[in-house]
């Protein structure tokens, strides 16, 4: 008995490696299809965000598939991905890419979700030199590091507000502004932080109010009773959804009275859906807005994409879904342009991407950032309870015009 | 720009204020825990996961259109079943042991609840609007949310009433014997086993009120509930078991420290200062027990 047992498990072993081995080497490309890999958050606090992400990845698969794929030297290929869960978690995450590497024989990857996952997992596609293309990953120290199978279609996280200061300055008459801002203190919002620091270097302007909020703080007061006794010209507020929702919650009810009001995560936070007119003339950062002018042949309009997506999906694709679905269209133009499927050769094709898609104008910087697009704010404006985004910077696509200041909450009904 | 609360009077008022309203939150958190505690001497990690629980109940009757603060009578009466059955099922095994052996499967339980809402009731970030409006003192200088001064008076209120049911009740009677000795409650007849039950029942009903107040308070999030168990912890370890007044002080308390480190120490250490205090006090008890006369048992 024992002895059949150990036979038992050692051609159980020999198959196993043996397939193993089978599909390390093929599998890349297997048979028509490019295969890609990704750890992606469908669990953990990251859950929602990795769902956006994953429906744009799935949402773009779909269309190249369906409009002839990729074609690689006279052949035609189809792209196909294979998701990990990766719970949210960062150490998680470095797990699932060495496995989709090592086991699943994946050589291109595309990102997962949030900056802080992204950055454990480059430096594990660098070890193995794969190309990886994200769309979640915007922290500035992704980009410093000198890695060079990183490519991110985003902007930086440090642009993020930075027209926001620059357009209180510009209402101020040139002159410097009075600056509150309070940032949580993870990686994304302290490259936000940094950002603002610059730019405030930049125009002159003072920050008087320079507050780091925990990561487990849902609660404001404090920072808003400051903003109301020192009046400063701008409040800049980035933390997440969460910070998002609390500034407008708290900012509303304490009834504090700032001429500008400038935020990260207004989009996906769906702020006014959760807070009505409460969240009227804030100020968001955002990658993507939908009424931008980009094209491109397999989405059409940034419009376009939209109401595909909400046919597919069932609802408004928030900025996340638009850049992942960028992403998949890079690697598609990169494979092309490389005509091959040695890694290196299409390492060195990204780096020359200049391209526009319905997302946007994209091309890499050195440290593998989008240097070809600019941040957009868009401004909450609501008609009775019904609120929507409006893009008010930069001027090229303001669809409204920037309300400025923002009423006192005397005066707002 | 150095200790901007000493320059400007009504941010000191301001800050009592809402330390205040905050702790007496808080102390309603801790009052919980120092009970079952006191009574099952069990440590409950997943205090705060029961607060969010609660929280997100007021948030699904609100979703219904019903307004989130009849959740303070409807979701304490779900959460105390809730409670219920956490005992059945997981703490009647463990009452009797180590404490560190409740705090493992406690712990155990608040993974499994930060997993469930998260699955639930997804992981974004969720607020109820209980459109109270605001109270303006001293000419606008002082702003109180209506909300916030709503949840302090309900939770008085709810504080009161327990105190009352604890000293007049049969099954307060109870409690209250089975915390001062179990095995005598149990040869006088008292079914232990039931008055656990309904204890940790309760406990978790408390943390629904806290919960249906935070959620119209605050903001709600599958992972937020840890800040709200530590807190609570350092309460009543402040205060010492089954002294409510004290918890009350202790919670408001805590608030004032919040609400002043934040001022003096910056926002980013806020958290951190309750962790310090916390490490603090627990050595200066220890300091304070050396010094009493001890006997082996």
């Amino acid at each position: 008995m024992n002895k059949i047992a150990k036979l038992f498990v050692t051609f159980i072993s020999a198959i196993t490696l043996a397939l193993v081995s089978f599909t390390s080497s093929f599998a890349k490309v297997e048979g028509e299809y490019i295969v890609l890999g990704s750890a992606i958050s469908l669990t953990g606090k990251y859950s929602s965000n990795g769902v956006h992400t994953q429906n744009g990845y799935n949402m773009a698969v779909e269309r190249i598939n369906k409009m002839g794929g990729v074609e690689v030297q006279g052949k035609k290929y189809k792209f196909e991905i294979i998701y990990y869960d990766d719970e949210s978690n960062p150490k998680r995450a470095a797990q699932l890419a060495e496995r989709l590497i090592k086991q699943d024989g994946v050589h291109y990857m595309l990102g997962p979700y949030s900056s802080g996952l992204t950055k454990a997992i480059a430096p594990v596609t660098e070890k193995y030199k794969i190309p990886m293309v994200e769309a979640n990953g915007a922290s500035r120290s992704l980009f410093t590091k000198g890695y060079k199978y990183l490519f991110a279609v985003l902007s930086p996280a440090n642009q993020y507000l930075e027209v926001a200061i620059d357009l209180a300055v510009e209402k101020n008459g040139g002159k410097g502004v009075k600056i509150a801002q309070a940032f949580e203190q993870d990686a994304f919002s302290q490259d936000v932080r940094l950002g603002i620091l610059d730019a405030a270097k930049r125009t002159g302007s003072e920050i008087i109010i320079d507050d780091k909020l925990p990561k487990e703080l849902n609660d404001m007061a404090a920072t808003l009773a400051k903003v109301k006794a020192t009046k400063p010209d701008v409040l800049v507020v980035s933390g997440h959804t969460k910070g998002a929702l609390t500034a407008i919650r708290q900012i509303s009810e304490m009834k504090v009275d700032v001429p500008m009001l400038a935020m990260t995560h207004c989009d996906a936070a769906k702020l006014s859906k959760q807070h009505g007119k409460k969240s009227e003339f804030a100020l968001c950062a955002s990658q993507w807005h939908k009424n931008l002018s980009y094209k491109d042949k397999f989405f059409g309009s940034g419009k376009k994409y939209a109401k595909d997506f909400q046919k597919e999906f069932g609802y408004d694709p928030p900025y996340q879904s638009a850049e992942s679905s960028a992403a998949l269209l890079v690697f598609k133009d990169a494979f092309e342009r490389a005509n091959s499927f040695d890694r290196d050769a299409v390492r060195d094709a990204l780096v020359d991407t200049e391209m526009q898609t319905f997302y946007g104008n994209i091309k890499f910087g050195p440290g593998g950032q989008n240097v070809a697009k600019p941040m957009i704010l868009f401004q909450v404006r609501c008609k009775g309870d019904d609120c929507e985004n409006r893009v008010v910077a930069p001027t090229k696509w303001a669809s409204d015009k920037f309300y400025h200041p923002i009423p006192k909450w005397s005066e707002r009904s | 720009m150095d200790f901007l609360i000493f320059k400007a009077p009504m941010l000191m008022v301001q800050a009592s204020l809402d330390g205040i309203l905050l702790g007496i939150l808080f102390a309603l958190i801790a009052y919980g825990m120092a009970l079952q505690w006191g009574v099952m001497n069990i440590i409950n990690i997943a205090q705060g996961d029961l607060v969010i629980l609660g929280g997100y109940i007021a948030y699904t009757i609100y979703l219904w259109g019903i307004h989130p603060a009849w959740g303070v009578i409807i979701s304490p009466i779900i959460m105390f079943f809730v409670g219920w059955a956490l005992y059945k099922l997981v703490i009647n095994k463990v009452v009797d042991r180590d404490l560190f052996i409740s705090i493992l499967a406690t712990f155990g339980i608040a993974i499994v609840f930060q997993q469930l809402m998260n699955f639930i009731f997804g992981a974004d970030v969720v607020v109820a609007q209980s459109e109270y409006g605001t109270t303006m003192l001293f000419d606008n200088s002082v702003t109180l949310p209506n909300s916030k001064i709503f949840s302090a008076f309900i939770s008085v209120l709810y504080a009161i009433a327990l105190v009352i049911y604890m000293k007049k009740s049969r099954l307060g009677r109870a409690i209250r014997a089975t915390a001062q000795n179990a095995r005598a409650a149990k040869i006088l007849g008292v079914d232990t086993e039931k008055v656990y039950a309904a204890t940790f029942g309760i406990n978790a009903a408390l943390c629904g009120i806290a919960g249906a107040l935070i959620s119209i308070t605050l903001t709600l999030h599958p992972y937020v509930g840890l800040p709200y168990t530590v807190r609570s912890f350092m309460i009543v370890i402040v205060a010492g078991l089954g002294n409510l007044p004290a918890v009350a002080v202790s919670g408001m308390g805590l608030g004032l420290f919040e609400e002043f480190a934040d001022y003096i120490l910056g926002t980013e250490f806020r958290i951190g200062a309750v962790f310090m205090l916390l490490v603090f006090i627990l050595v200066y008890r220890r300091f304070k027990l050396s010094k009493k006369r001890e006997y082996l048992k």
